[in-house]
């Protein structure tokens, strides 16, 4: 076949393609033509807004804007462009919150660990894997010498903490600790022992049926009335803890569908090779059932991620607080949208990465069980 | 009593919230017999054999295995289930392992014997089933009749000394049947000691020392295969073979 007819082939094949998607009858080309048009407006708009008309660092003057009086909108009536000015001069605060920007190397590394840390656990069949785990499990001590500090490095108190990093540290140490306290909530919810099973029911349900709010509150006001005189954990520890406890109720009801799931000749099968109730649940029970419930349990880390930004409620300044600290700052007010949009983009990114890994990860099952 | 023997039933009942699914069995199987057990669905077959392994637990009377008696007492259970081994109509592979991994999974975590030595038990298991190429790959890509092989030879990776077959052959497509037959027979031969639930009359004729009927969870009669075929002596046993004989 020559190049010219691929060429028309395909070009018909697209055009089949149009006709048949999106022009197959007067209706469905009104449709068409009409949701083109609002993509258009609300596409061009918003493009001009965030890109074209917008200031970066200097404004239309060629100025570098240090206040809200610089921006171009803010000059020239008729403007109207995004003043992007006030992210790159609170940058900083973003990333690390109110962290010694001479220790910031510090977080920059944890961050650029940070995927190192995860990639073992999400793709099983990377080179070296096994290293990737080790490093996984080593990984948590690392970030605490690193961003708290130790002996050779200068102590950040958590209170200096913030931005990115308080987000990150509560999204992604909060869903790791929540994982296997789920995984012990769910065996235990379908226990057959009556004590263990209603601890694990009444806990779950009390934290479920309980707003986030409410915890951290809770939890940032009672905390310290269960640990011994003296021991005062700090603020951000005990959203952490209010965060880890709400996860693994959600993960836990999630990993229990999974459970569900699994036949009970699964469970006959190993007990009759005379398999523990220990060892069945960790070989034959737990890797089938974790499985069918990745997409629910990423469901509730998505969920999770974005409900960290909650904590701003009980002081402290996560990716949303710093934002609104930024707003509060008489040089830079009342550039709402330009922060907004900004800290949403930002949470868009990693729950957007979670969505399509558990859409992978969907599409990978549906292949491994053929 | 005879040393030989090797499983003990007396009086056993078990019931079902208000079912009685077993009703006062008595059974005892000797060291290297065949037993075919037979009947109605919902007669108490499967329960039965069920209970000498402890899947199911029964409410009265006693079961011995190996002079163990079988109570709530883990460590009873734990070393009977070890020396009894189980084959399940619906094959229950274990979905996420290869087979070779089915096989050598038991051998590995109970018996803690290195994953060569488990590897190598699982192949010569494998052969004796006759389908070691098939040793890498998982339990859905093998046809049901290689399912119920490896099943087999997963349980006897495990060195029983009695096998128990719940309708091993009744998910099977017809030109399977014969395969997973032929393994039991050979098994037969070997002089393992073998209860078999199944309505494969060809195979009871030929390997059964003792055929049990059961009904309504009482075995209502257990002959010799000679005796029981060309004799039975209830009526509801002539019922029983003459429909699924015919059939």
């Amino acid at each position: 076949m020559s190049s010219t007819t691929i060429q028309i082939i395909s070009r018909s094949k697209y055009y089949n393609w149009l006709v048949k998607n999106l022009f197959s009858s007067w209706v469905n080309t009104i449709l068409t033509v009409i949701a083109l048009i609002f993509v258009y407006q609300v596409g061009s708009f918003f493009l001009n807004w965030a890109i074209f008309d917008a200031d970066f660092r200097y404004n239309f003057q060629g100025e570098l804007i240090i206040d809200r009086g610089f921006c171009s909108k803010n000059i020239m009536p008729g403007e109207y462009g995004a003043c992007w000015a006030i992210i790159f001069a609170r940058w900083n605060q973003f990333m690390y919150g109110l962290y010694p920007i001479e220790e910031a190397w510090r977080v920059n590394l944890i961050y650029a660990l940070l995927p190192l840390a995860i990639i073992g656990i999400l793709f099983d069949k990377i080179p070296f894997r096994r290293y990737f785990i080790y490093f996984t499990f080593i990984f948590p001590f690392l970030a605490y010498f690193m961003l708290y500090g130790g002996p050779g490095l200068s102590v950040v108190g958590t209170n200096k903490w913030g931005g990115l990093l308080v987000t990150l540290f509560l999204g992604v140490t909060g869903i790791g600790l929540a994982f296997p306290l789920s995984i012990l909530l769910a065996l235990g919810r379908r226990s057959k022992m009556p004590i263990i099973k209603s601890l694990c029911v009444v806990f779950i349900e009390f934290i479920r049926g309980v707003p986030l709010i409410t915890l951290l509150f809770t939890a940032n006001v009672m905390l310290p009335l269960f640990l011994p005189d003296g021991v005062n954990p700090d603020n951000l520890l005990r959203a952490l803890v209010a965060v880890t406890l709400f996860q693994s109720a959600y993960m836990a009801e999630a990993i229990r569908g999974g459970l569900q799931a699994i036949p009970r000749g699964q469970v006959e099968a190993a007990q009759s090779l005379g398999l523990s109730y220990w060892q069945t649940t960790r070989k034959i029970v737990l890797p089938q059932a974790l499985k069918i419930a990745i997409p629910p349990i990423v469901n509730t880390c998505i969920g999770l991620f974005k409900d960290t930004s909650l904590v701003l409620i009980i002081g402290l300044f996560d990716l949303l607080g710093i934002g609104r600290a930024a707003l509060a700052d008489m040089t830079w007010t009342k550039l709402y949208y330009e922060v907004y949009v900004f800290i949403s983009l930002v949470f868009f990114i990693f729950c957007f990465g979670m969505s399509r890994y558990s859409l992978y990860l969907e599409k990978k099952l549906k292949t491994d069980n053929s | 009593m005879s040393t030989d023997q090797v499983i003990h039933l007396e009086k056993v009942n078990k019931w079902y919230d208000d079912f009685h699914v077993l009703k006062d069995i008595d059974l005892i199987v000797n060291k290297g017999q065949k037993i075919v057990i037979c009947g109605p669905s919902g007669s108490g077959k499967s329960t039965m054999i069920r209970c000498i392994n402890r899947l199911e637990a029964h409410q009265k009377g006693t079961i011995v295995v190996h002079g163990t008696e079988l109570t709530n007492d883990l460590k009873n259970i734990d070393l009977i289930r070890k020396n009894v081994g189980m084959v399940f109509q619906q094959f229950n592979l274990f979905p996420h392992l290869s087979v070779l991994d089915n096989i050598s999974l038991a051998p590995i975590w109970v018996k803690k014997m290195p994953k060569n030595e488990a590897e190598d038990i699982a192949m010569s298991y494998l052969e004796k089933v006759k389908i070691p190429e098939q040793a890498q790959k998982f339990p859905g890509q093998l046809s049901g009749g290689q399912q119920q092989r490896v099943a087999i030879a997963r349980s006897l990776a495990m060195n029983p000394d009695i096998m128990l077959f719940d309708e091993p052959t009744s998910a099977l497509d017809p030109e399977m049947i014969k395969e997973v037959l032929d393994v039991m027979i050979q098994l037969a031969e070997e002089g393992m000691t073998m209860l078999v639930v199944t309505h494969e009359m060809g195979f009871a004729k030929t390997v059964a020392d003792q055929m049990i009927f059961m009904d309504e969870g009482r075995i209502v009669e257990q002959a010799s295969p000679d005796e029981f075929f060309n004799n039975p002596k209830s009526d509801r046993t002539k019922l029983f073979l003459s429909q699924i004989l015919n059939h």
